[in-house]
């Protein structure tokens, strides 16, 4: 069950989008949202998804895989279209009772609104499906640095990132482990109402809790035991260097720019567009 | 309670890039009163063939028969299989939650919705069974020693009266006393009540000295399976499995190899004692 949350986890596996550099994955996935609140046509839409396609493609991760994340945000997506779908005012009104009011922009806002909310997750989860954590930081640190010069403290940012990522999947052993532990010993957590559910949340809480903090004292004493300091003077076991690959597909994310920017032009102009 | 495991496999992460088998055609009977001695290298199984026996994870394929009933056959089934057989996972103490001893053990019986006077009832005995002084009883599990915090954890499994009670390697990381203390527990448990025992252990020493039949696991299949002196007769074997024979049948190996009338199949410190006086009558040293 705890299996079934993909976010932030790894999918080793040989593709082009695994060998890019993180700090172009990073770039390309924050525009790549940016551009998704950018389009507002249905037509647009179509081409993020064509896009994101070849790139779920490329990447060679199973698409089942991408699909789980969606699973476990689902009922946000639908708590959001839901929103949209009875909040909205518009013109067209498809469906009225009492106070209920259903017009035909507010469906077309909430569909558009899931689509977002799925091709934003599916999108960042190319990145981190593809991107080990440690590569993953050194980017964010790599594109913090203009940031140190205001104070930012971009390389313990980057370490504290690191190790929260390091420590979500032994934290969900963990949670795995005690829940098993408490199940054995007769605890049920699947019947009951809300309330009696979170009582019973009890007994996998605290030892968790525990078990954090114990595992975060060991992790500072052994850093400290190895004389850690942050960032200056620190050489890198593999440095980031820019392969062709890279620059094609900085060209690529300016081209998709490109072509998402015309489109919202062309749907200014052309009402049929929706 | 009779335990038939049939043709059981198990693949973790099935049809993904992290598939994994874990178990793999595992057919095993355990008899009811037999204490079994499991033992394996890290990754043999062990782990998730007992998890498989509380119900805790599912067969990819084959079942579980507990006195001839399939335990996976009916959910509403699991909570009293849960019951009947009691798990204590590695480092139990981890689990441990509550505000006093006596609470932590509590609530396994308290899951069961057992009257007030036979959860305190049977919290006294377990507690005692594990010999948790009464004066520790209202005390928070946090600020007991390691050895009491893995005895009391193993008491909260133990309240709830299972009748197979499988403890996952329930010595790893104590001292030589704390050691000792649960495996008399254990012990005196299997002799006074008569339940059926599955010890999973990396010490062989302590599975020569309690257990009557040893199961060896490796990857994923059942090896051997036998008496302690059977098992660790195949010494060869079991060294390449990553396992070895208790040490002090080394000893005797190396003293049969240098010409002393021993026998070579000792496994325990005391059968070896009694070997020695023997061996020292005979030789009549002055």
């Amino acid at each position: 069950m705890l299996r079934d949350i993909t976010i932030g986890q790894y999918y080793p596996a040989e593709s082009i989008i695994h060998r890019l550099d993180a700090r172009v994955k990073l770039v390309i996935t924050f525009f790549y949202i940016l551009s998704l609140f950018f389009v507002n046509t249905f037509v647009g839409y179509l081409f993020v998804i064509f896009v994101l396609g070849l790139a779920v493609k490329a990447s060679k991760v199973p698409l089942k895989f991408m699909l789980k994340g969606i699973k476990s945000i689902m009922i946000i997506i639908l708590f959001t279209a839901g929103i949209n779908i009875f909040m909205t005012q518009g013109d067209t009104v498809l469906f009225q009772k009492g106070i209920i009011t259903i017009t035909q922009e507010g469906v077309f806002l909430a569909i558009k609104m899931c689509i977002r909310l799925i091709l934003l997750i599916i999108g960042s989860s190319i990145l981190t499906l593809t991107t080990t954590p440690i590569q993953l930081t050194d980017g964010i640190e790599y594109l913090l640095r203009p940031w140190k010069k205001i104070g930012v403290p971009a390389h313990e940012i980057a370490m504290m990132m690191t190790i929260a990522l390091r420590f979500i999947p032994t934290l969900l052993d963990e949670t795995d482990k005690i829940m098993k532990a408490q199940q054995a010993r007769g605890a049920d957590f699947d019947t009951g109402n809300v309330i009696q559910k979170a009582k019973r949340l009890i007994p996998i809480l605290v030892p968790l809790f525990i078990s954090a903090f114990r595992r975060a004292d060991d992790l500072a004493m052994a850093m400290e035991a190895r004389c850690y300091h942050g960032d200056e003077n620190r050489t890198r076991m593999n440095e980031m260097k820019y392969q062709k690959a890279d620059y094609v597909a900085q060209v690529c994310l300016i081209c998709y720019l490109g072509v998402i920017i015309a489109l919202r032009v062309a749907a200014a102009k052309l009402p049929f567009f929706l | 309670m009779s335990i038939k495991i049939n043709h059981l496999t198990h693949i973790y992460n099935r049809g993904t890039a992290f598939e994994k088998t874990a178990l793999q055609d595992v057919t095993l009977e355990i008899e009811k009163g037999e204490f079994i001695g499991l033992i394996g290298h890290t990754g043999s199984g062990k782990s998730t063939l007992i998890q498989h026996l509380n119900g805790l994870i599912s067969p990819t394929e084959g079942e579980i028969l507990l006195d001839g009933v399939n335990i996976h056959g009916d959910k509403k089934n699991l909570r009293s299989v849960r019951q009947r057989i009691g798990l204590a996972f590695q480092y139990p103490e981890h689990q441990l939650f509550e505000m006093t001893v006596w609470k932590d053990v509590a609530f396994g019986p308290n899951n069961m919705k057992l009257s007030a006077e036979e959860v305190e009832q049977r919290v006294e005995q377990a507690l005692q069974t594990v010999g948790i002084p009464k004066e520790l009883y209202g005390k928070s599990p946090f600020e007991l020693s390691g050895g009491q915090k893995r005895r009391v954890a193993i008491a909260g499994v133990l309240a709830m009266n299972p009748e197979v009670f499988i403890l996952d390697e329930p010595t790893a990381g104590l001292d030589p006393k704390g050691r000792d203390e649960i495996l008399d527990a254990i012990k005196a448990l299997h002799e006074e009540r008569k339940i059926t025992v599955i010890l999973v252990s990396h010490s062989m020493e302590d599975v020569a000295k309690l257990v009557d039949r040893i199961i060896v696991m490796h990857k994923g299949r059942v090896a051997m399976t036998g008496t302690p002196g059977e098992v660790f007769s195949r010494v060869e074997e079991i060294e390449k499995m990553g396992l070895a024979a208790p040490q002090i049948s080394y000893v005797f190996a190396q003293l049969k190899a240098k010409g002393y009338p021993v026998p070579t199949d000792i496994y325990t410190t005391k059968d070896a004692t009694k070997a020695l006086m023997d061996l020292i009558g005979q030789v009549k040293l002055c």
